[in-house]
C-alpha cells in the first residue's frame, strides 16, 4: 500500500520542532520579556491610565469683582471636578500667555458688575476662553459649563427666569481650533509619532547591524572613536527625518488645510532637536542590543507609551498622575506641545523653553547611557 | 634585534572562564611568528588584546613600544588588525570598502593609496563590484589589502587562510614573506601545519597557557617524541590494538600508513617490533612532525571545559 507522506505526521519530530521552538524562546530572555511585559504594559495603560473624558483641566480666572456670586459659580465649576482653579490672574494679555503655553486649558473672565447684573436679571456674560488644539480633551468640560448657570443661581434667585431662559449669557471662545477639527490636532502629531518610529528603529539597527555582520569589530579596529561612531551614523537619518517632516508638512498644508501661523524656521528647529532626541536613543538602544531583533523590540517598548502616554492619542490631562509623570520623561509629549504650539497658536520662541528642556535632559541622560555601554572594546 | 611585541603575565577573564592565562610574548621585529592552539585556546582574545580592541584584566606589556594598557589609541594606527571572520562591508563596493578605512586612518593622500591598492590586488578592474560578492579567496585579499592601507608596522592575522584554496594560500604565504622582508612584523594564528612551518617561530597555546614557544624544529625537539611509521597491506584496522601496547600515546592513520608515536622510546620500540613481526608489517623511525607534536600537546591539557561537563 501506498503511503501519502505529504499528509503524513510524525509526532515525534512534531514534537522535536514545538519544543526546540520552546527552548529558543527560552534564551531570549528580552523576547521572553516582551511577552509578559507588553501585555501588562498595555493593560496598566490602557485601564488605568486612559480616560477619553479628562476631568481637573486647569483654569485661570479673570475677576473683574469679586462678588459672592462669582465665588459661587467657581465653586460650582470646582464642585463638577471638570476644572481645577489654579489661581487669578489680573489681564486679559496674562491669561491669554497663559493659554499660549499651554499651562492652563481654559480661562473665564467675569466681567465687571457681573453680580448687579445678574440679579437685575439682565443675563450678565461670561467670557470662556477654552484651549480646543485637541477637541476632545475640552469637549465634556464645555457641555458641562452650559448647563452650570442656571444651577448655580436658580436656588438663590427663585422667580427670576422664566422657564428656558438662561440666567447667564456664557460666551464660549474655541481658540486656536474654532470648529473643532480633530485633523488639526491629529496630523502635527503624526508628525511626532512618525518620527518618533523611524528615527530609534533605523537607528537601532544601523549599529546592531554592524555587530551582527561583524563588521563592527573592523570598526573598532581602527582609531574611531565612539562620540566619531555615534554622531557620524546619526546625521545620515537626520536628512531622512527632515524629509519625513517635509512631507507630513505639505500634506498637512495642502490637504488637510491646517493653519500654520508660526515661524517655520522655529517649526523645523524644534524638529531637529526632537530627530536628534530619538536618534540618540536609537543608538543608545543599538548599543545595548545584542542583534537586530532586540533593538527593534526595544523600539517597540518605547513606541508604545510614546503613543499611548504622551497625548497625541488620548488628552494628557485626562490621565492620573503617574501616568502623566511618565508622559512628561517622553519627548514626543513635549514635542506635541511645541508643535501645536507653533502651528496652530502661532507661539514664538519665548514661550518655548518649558518643552525644549525636558527635551535636552531626556537627550543628555540617554545619550550618558549611550556613550558607557557602548563597548569601545569588544569586552 | 628590537622586540615588536614584548608583553608578560597577560590574563583575560570573560565572566568566570579564564580565558588567556599568564601569556607572556616576544615578537622580533620583521619576523613572521605563527600563533597556533585548539579552537578556543585563545588564540583570538590574546590578539585582540594585543592590538587594543579588549583591555587585558592584568599583566603588562609593549606592543610597538606603546603600552599594550594605556596606549590603545596608538597601537591602533600602526597595526593591521585581519579578522577571523570576514568583516569588511559586503554591501559596499572594493573601493568604497578601502576608502573608508583609509578614511577612518586619517590618511592623506587617500585616492593615490586606494588606487595603488587596487592596482596592487589586481582588482582595479573590478573596484565598482560590492565586496559581497566576492569569492573567499578574493574577499581574504582584499581583507589583507585593506589592513595595509596604513601602512601599518604590526599585522596581526587571525586564521586568515580558513576556507581558502590551496593557490590562493600559497600566493598569500609569498605576499606574507614578502611584507616580512620589507620589515613588518607579522603575528599569524593558524590551524595548518604546513603555515605553521612556514613561520620563523611559533608559539603554541592551549586554554590559556602558552605551552611551547621557538623555532618548528625547537618546538619538535623540546617535546621529545618518537614517532615510527608502520606499513604493510592492511594496517587500517589495527589502531586500537596498537593504543594498547605499552608507551604508545598516538596513533594516526596515513592511507596505508600508521604513525604511531610516544614520548618513552625506550618503552615503545620493543613493543612495536614485536607487534610488526607477529603481523609481517614494515617498521620505520621518522622524524616527528608538528602535528604530531601538537597533537601531544593537546593530550596533556585536555579540553577544561570538556573536563568539567
Amino acid at each position: 500500500m501506498r503511503r501519502f507522506t505529504v499528509f503524513h505526521l510524525s509526532l515525534q519530530r512534531w514534537l522535536g520542532i514545538v519544543v526546540k521552538e520552546f527552548i529558543q524562546l527560552k534564551r531570549d530572555r528580552l523576547t521572553f520579556g516582551m511577552i509578559i511585559g507588553i501585555p501588562i504594559i498595555q493593560l496598566l495603560l490602557f485601564g488605568f491610565a486612559i480616560n477619553s473624558d479628562p476631568k481637573h483641566l486647569p483654569t485661570a480666572v479673570v475677576m473683574a469683582e469679586a462678588s459672592p456670586f462669582a465665588r459661587a459659580y467657581l465653586a460650582a465649576m470646582r464642585n463638577s471636578d471638570y476644572f481645577d482653579l489654579v489661581g487669578s490672574v489680573e489681564s486679559e494679555a496674562e491669561a491669554a500667555r497663559l493659554l499660549d503655553r499651554g499651562d492652563v486649558q481654559f480661562v473665564v473672565t467675569f466681567p465687571p458688575g457681573f453680580q448687579r447684573a445678574l440679579v437685575r436679571g439682565e443675563q450678565p456674560s461670561l467670557l470662556v476662553e477654552a484651549d480646543a488644539t485637541d477637541p476632545v480633551a475640552a469637549g465634556s468640560a464645555i457641555s458641562v459649563l452650559n448647563h452650570l448657570g442656571n444651577e448655580v443661581f436658580t436656588p438663590d434667585l427663585p422667580g427670576f427666569h422664566p422657564q428656558g431662559k438662561q440666567l447667564i449669557e456664557l460666551r464660549l471662545h474655541k481658540r486656536y481650533n474654532p470648529e473643532g477639527i480633530t485633523a488639526y490636532n491629529i496630523v502635527p502629531g503624526l508628525m511626532g509619532v512618525i518620527l518618533t518610529m523611524t528615527m530609534v528603529l533605523m537607528t537601532g539597527l544601523a549599529m546592531t547591524r554592524e555587530r551582527e555582520r561583524g563588521t563592527f569589530e573592523n570598526l573598532l579596529a581602527t582609531p574611531a572613536t565612539p562620540l566619531e561612531v555615534m554622531t557620524g551614523k546619526i546625521v545620515p537619518y537626520i536628512l531622512i527625518g527632515l524629509i519625513q517632516v517635509s512631507l507630513v508638512l505639505l500634506a498637512a498644508r495642502w490637504v488637510f488645510d491646517v493653519p500654520m501661523l508660526g515661524s517655520l524656521v522655529l517649526l523645523y528647529a524644534v524638529v531637529l532637536l526632537f530627530i536628534c532626541a530619538n536618534l540618540t536613543l536609537g543608538i543608545t538602544f543599538s548599543s545595548i542590543a545584542r542583534n537586530q531583533l532586540q533593538a527593534m523590540q526595544m523600539t517597540f517598548f518605547f513606541f508604545l507609551p510614546s503613543i499611548l502616554l504622551s497625548g497625541f492619542m488620548f488628552p494628557f490631562r485626562g490621565m492620573p498622575e503617574w501616568a502623566q509623570v511618565i508622559g512628561n520623561c517622553l519627548p514626543l509629549t513635549h514635542f506635541l506641545v511645541l508643535v501645536r504650539g507653533i502651528l496652530l497658536k502661532g507661539n514664538d520662541v519665548s514661550l518655548l523653553w518649558p518643552q525644549v528642556w525636558p527635551i535636552l535632559a531626556f537627550m543628555a541622560v540617554v545619550l550618558g547611557v549611550g556613550l558607557k555601554t557602548f563597548r569601545r572594546t569588544l569586552d | 634585534m628590537e622586540l615588536a611585541i614584548d608583553v608578560s603575565g597577560l590574563n583575560k577573564h570573560f565572566g568566570d572562564k579564564h580565558v588567556v592565562r599568564d601569556l607572556s610574548l616576544q615578537v622580533r621585529e620583521g619576523e613572521i611568528y605563527g600563533f597556533l592552539g585548539p579552537n578556543g585556546s585563545g588564540k583570538t582574545t590574546s590578539i585582540r588584546m594585543l592590538c587594543g580592541l579588549l583591555t587585558p584584566d592584568s599583566g603588562s606589556g609593549r606592543c610597538l613600544g606603546y603600552d599594550v594598557l594605556t596606549q590603545s589609541a596608538e597601537i591602533k594606527r600602526q597595526v593591521g588588525y585581519m579578522t577571523q571572520k570576514f568583516s569588511l562591508w559586503d554591501d559596499l563596493t572594493i573601493a568604497e570598502n578601502l576608502d573608508f578605512v583609509a578614511r577612518m586612518f586619517g590618511m592623506r593622500g587617500r585616492r593615490e593609496a586606494v588606487d595603488r591598492a587596487l592596482d596592487d590586488l589586481g582588482l582595479a578592474g573590478r573596484r565598482h563590484q560590492l565586496a559581497g560578492t566576492l569569492s573567499g579567496g578574493w574577499k581574504q585579499r582584499l581583507a589583507l589589502a585593506a589592513c595595509l592601507l596604513h601602512q601599518p608596522r604590526l599585522l596581526l592575522l587571525d586564521e586568515p587562510t580558513a576556507g581558502v584554496d590551496p593557490k590562493a594560500r600559497r600566493d598569500f604565504w609569498e605576499e606574507i614573506h614578502r611584507l616580512s622582508a620589507s620589515g613588518i612584523t607579522i603575528l599569524v594564528s593558524t590551524h595548518y601545519m604546513d603555515e605553521a612551518e612556514r613561520c620563523h617561530r611559533l608559539a603554541y597555546l592551549s586554554y590559556g597557557n602558552l605551552l611551547a614557544a621557538g623555532t618548528a624544529s625547537e618546538v619538535i625537539a623540546a617535546q621529545q617524541l618518537a614517532t615510527w611509521e608502520l606499513s604493510g597491506p592492511d594496517v587500517t584496522g589495527l589502531g586500537e590494538a596498537l593504543r594498547q601496547l605499552p608507551g604508545v600515546e598516538q596513533v594516526a592513520s596515513f592511507g596505508a600508513r600508521l604513525h604511531v608515536s610516544g614520548s618513552d622510546a625506550a618503552l615503545l620500540q620493543p613493543a612495536l617490533e614485536r607487534f610488526c613481526r607477529e603481523r609481517g608489517l614494515r617498521l620505520a623511525q621518522v622524524d616527528s612532525t608538528l602535528e604530531d607534536v601538537f597533537i601531544q600537546l593537546m593530550r596533556h591539557r585536555p579540553d577544561p571545559f570538556e573536563a568539567a561537563s
